[in-house]
Formats: structure tokens, C-alpha cells, sequence
């Protein structure tokens, strides 16, 4: 199942029936992944769960009134963010008393977590750069549902995700490349 | 030399991210099952028991269970009919149906002649309601025939009525109809296959 999530435009949820919602446990099956990962491209692991879990039971509730033909990947991906953004601002009032919530979660404890490099290097990125990113390339968002999502244009959109991406480039490939000069010197 | 797969475009970024914890995703399921039925909108949880006539499908409001499908009825398309009929609110949550899945063991197991489970028979009503509320005095071990069947329920005229009653029944083996036979002793018909009936037959008969 966690097989390669290749960008989901190919699994893009116009072919939903019109008519009648399928079991929602097919909703779960088909997008708990993706769901789960963009709760943690933006929280540390048990925030992020507890995001997911929120995310789902709030989609369940509301999944009978959901219009028929509608993007549900989009829309799990909403309100996906509007759980993570409850999360971190929780987060923020419980630590330090900042009025919003940190652009750039730095040294946090929000990287030490992931193995990966490139979930860290993604977690370097300024939030709204890291969240085009995410729900673009990740989960397979038009850059049109981007925006939606997170506000802002379509072209806004792009740009910031473009800008994560060359970011990445840089921050992700300088650090496995400092890693390994520094395993090499050792 | 680094190590890294270079980032040159969507498609690398997208692979060069850890595999999601399969296990993670099984517990978060199991959690939302759980919530959902605290909630209170858990409206049709299900699970599949393997059985010697192979797997069947339970689901279950919170009135009682609803459905039972045998593999050959398409499961998928039953969970989509429950969606359609009951609610789309549908998820694998095991937990209700823990107690028919055991009582379903024990049946197999020649341990149980009878179940006690509650049942949600709304959507079955009139003469079909009768005969469904009818066949679990069928004794174990017997046969009755769609005439007589047609007698108990209030009208002795309506053996075809009673034939699609039990063709429709949505709780078979719980609900057996596979104890309804043709007067001149041969199977009828069943949903699970006549070989299912036979099974079941012949099980009651061995006791």
C-alpha cells in the first residue's frame, strides 16, 4: 500500500461516481497516506497523528453532506490544514508565548524525529513554501486546490513551490553531501 | 560523493520520501474506528470471518447487525449497497461485530445451535419481515419446506413470496434460510451457492 504515491494527478478524483458516496472506508484506504504525510511534512510524529485523526473523524462526519463530484483528496487536504494549523498554534501557546506561530520550526524538536533527510530539509523550508510543496508534489494538488487551500493565487502557488523545490535542492543535497564528507573524514 | 538522489523534479522529490509506516496507517485506522463509534457516527462498521464456506462479510449498526454476505454476493458491492441504503458513514471496525464473528466460530465449531445477537431487520417489512422473523424456529438440524414456511408466516398461498423472503434474506446463516428446502426434498436456491447450503446441512446433520 505505501507503495509510490507518484504525484496523484493520475488518481484525481474525477472519476468519483456522481450519484452516491462509495463506503467511506474506501475515502480512508485511498487517502490515508497522503493524508498522512502532509500531516507530518508539517508537525512532529504524534502531532501529526493526532492531526490525521482529527482530520478523518471531522471527513467522516461531514462526508453525507459532502457535494457529490467533489475533489475529496482536496478536501481531506483542507482540512488536513486547518488541523495542523489547530496543532501548531496549541503547540505555540503551550511553549513560548509567541503571538503566531513560528515561520521556520528551527531546531524545535520537529526534526529530530525523521530519519530522512529530506523530511528534514523539507521542515527547513518557510512554512507556506513547504506546504506548496507538500500538498502539490506530495499529494498531488492542482496548484488551483493549492490556493485554495492555503489562500493566495494559483501563480503564487507555483512560485512558492518552485522556490521550495530549488530550495531542497540546495539545503537537501548540501547536507547529505557535509554527512558524508564528515563520515568520509572519520 | 554524495549519496543523495538529485532533486530534479516532482517525480524524484516524491520518491526520494520515506515509505508512509504501513503499521502506522493500520493503527490510525483501528483509532478512527474507535472514535468514530464514540462519536456516534460509526453508522455501519464491518469485518469479514473466514469460515468453511468461505468469507463472509458482517456488518453492523448500532441497532444490531444488518448484513451478512457470502464472497459470491461481492462484497464491495454490499458495502457500496450499505452505503447507498443505510449511510456512507461505513468503516472496517471489528470491534461490533466481535460477538457474531465468536458466535459464527462456535457455530462452525458445532458449539453453537442457535444465535443470540441483536438484529437491525428494518429494511426487511411486511410478509418478507414475517418470514424472517419466522425461520429461526427452524430447528437446527431440519429442513422445512417453502410452503409450510409460507403457512407459518400468516399466508399459506405466498410460497413464492416466501422463496424471494428467503432469496432476500439479509442475514443468511444467522437468519437460516438455508433450512428452507423444496417440497420435493431438492435444495432450492441459496445466495451463498447451493454448495453453502449443503455445507450448512450437512453440518446441522452431523450433530
Amino acid at each position: 500500500m505505501a507503495a509510490r504515491m507518484a504525484t496523484s494527478h493520475s488518481t484525481a478524483p474525477q472519476r468519483l461516481r456522481s450519484v452516491r458516496h462509495e463506503p467511506f472506508e474506501k475515502v480512508v484506504e485511498r487517502h490515508g497516506t497522503t493524508v498522512l504525510r502532509v500531516c507530518r511534512a508539517v508537525l512532529a510524529p504524534t502531532a501529526a497523528e493526532d492531526a490525521w485523526s482529527e482530520t478523518f473523524l471531522a471527513a467522516m462526519q461531514a462526508y453525507p453532506t459532502l457535494r457529490a463530484g467533489s475533489n475529496v483528496e482536496a478536501w481531506l487536504v483542507t482540512i488536513a490544514h486547518h488541523k495542523a494549523i489547530d496543532q501548531l498554534r496549541a503547540d505555540a501557546r503551550r511553549a513560548v508565548p509567541v503571538a503566531d506561530v513560528p515561520e521556520r520550526p528551527s531546531g524545535n524538536g520537529l526534526l529530530d524525529s525523521w530519519e530522512s533527510d529530506l523530511w528534514a530539509a523539507l521542515k527547513t523550508l518557510p512554512r507556506k513554501q513547504r506546504e506548496c510543496v507538500i500538498y502539490h508534489h506530495v499529494a498531488g494538488l492542482p496548484y488551483a486546490d493549492v490556493a485554495d487551500v492555503l489562500g493566495g493565487t494559483p501563480d503564487a502557488a507555483r512560485r512558492a513551490a518552485a522556490d521550495g523545490i530549488s530550495a531542497l535542492r540546495k539545503t537537501y543535497l548540501t547536507s547529505t553531501r557535509e554527512r558524508d564528507a564528515e563520515g568520509a573524514t572519520t | 560523493m554524495s549519496t543523495a538522489p538529485a532533486i530534479s523534479g516532482s517525480r524524484d522529490l516524491v520518491t526520494a520520501l520515506p515509505e508512509v509506516d504501513d503499521e502506522t496507517v493500520r493503527r490510525l485506522h483501528a483509532r478512527l474506528g474507535a472514535a468514530a463509534a464514540a462519536a456516534g457516527i460509526l453508522e455501519v462498521a464491518y469485518r469479514t470471518v473466514d469460515t468453511p464456506v468461505g468469507p463472509l462479510l458482517l456488518a453492523a449498526t448500532e441497532q444490531g447487525l444488518v448484513r451478512v454476505a457470502y464472497a459470491l454476493q461481492d462484497h464491495d458491492r454490499v458495502l457500496e449497497q450499505l452505503a447507498a441504503t443505510i449511510s456512507p458513514r461505513v468503516l472496517r471496525a471489528p470491534q461490533r461485530l466481535d460477538s457474531a464473528a465468536r458466535e459464527i466460530e462456535e457455530y462452525f465449531a458445532r458449539q453453537r445451535t442457535a444465535f443470540d445477537l441483536p438484529l437491525d431487520l428494518r429494511r426487511s417489512s411486511g410478509f418478507r419481515r414475517s418470514v424472517l422473523a419466522y425461520l429461526p424456529q427452524i430447528p437446527y438440524g431440519t429442513t422445512a419446506s417453502y410452503t409450510a414456511v409460507a403457512a407459518a408466516a400468516g399466508n399459506p398461498k405466498a410460497v413464492r413470496a416466501a422463496g424471494t423472503a428467503c432469496a432476500t434474506n439479509p442475514l443468511p446463516l444467522v437468519v437460516p434460510c438455508h433450512r428452507v428446502v423444496r417440497s420435493d426434498g431438492t435444495l432450492g436456491g441459496y445466495g451463498g451457492g447451493l454448495e453453502a447450503k449443503q455445507i450448512l446441512l450437512m453440518l446441522e446433520a452431523e450433530r
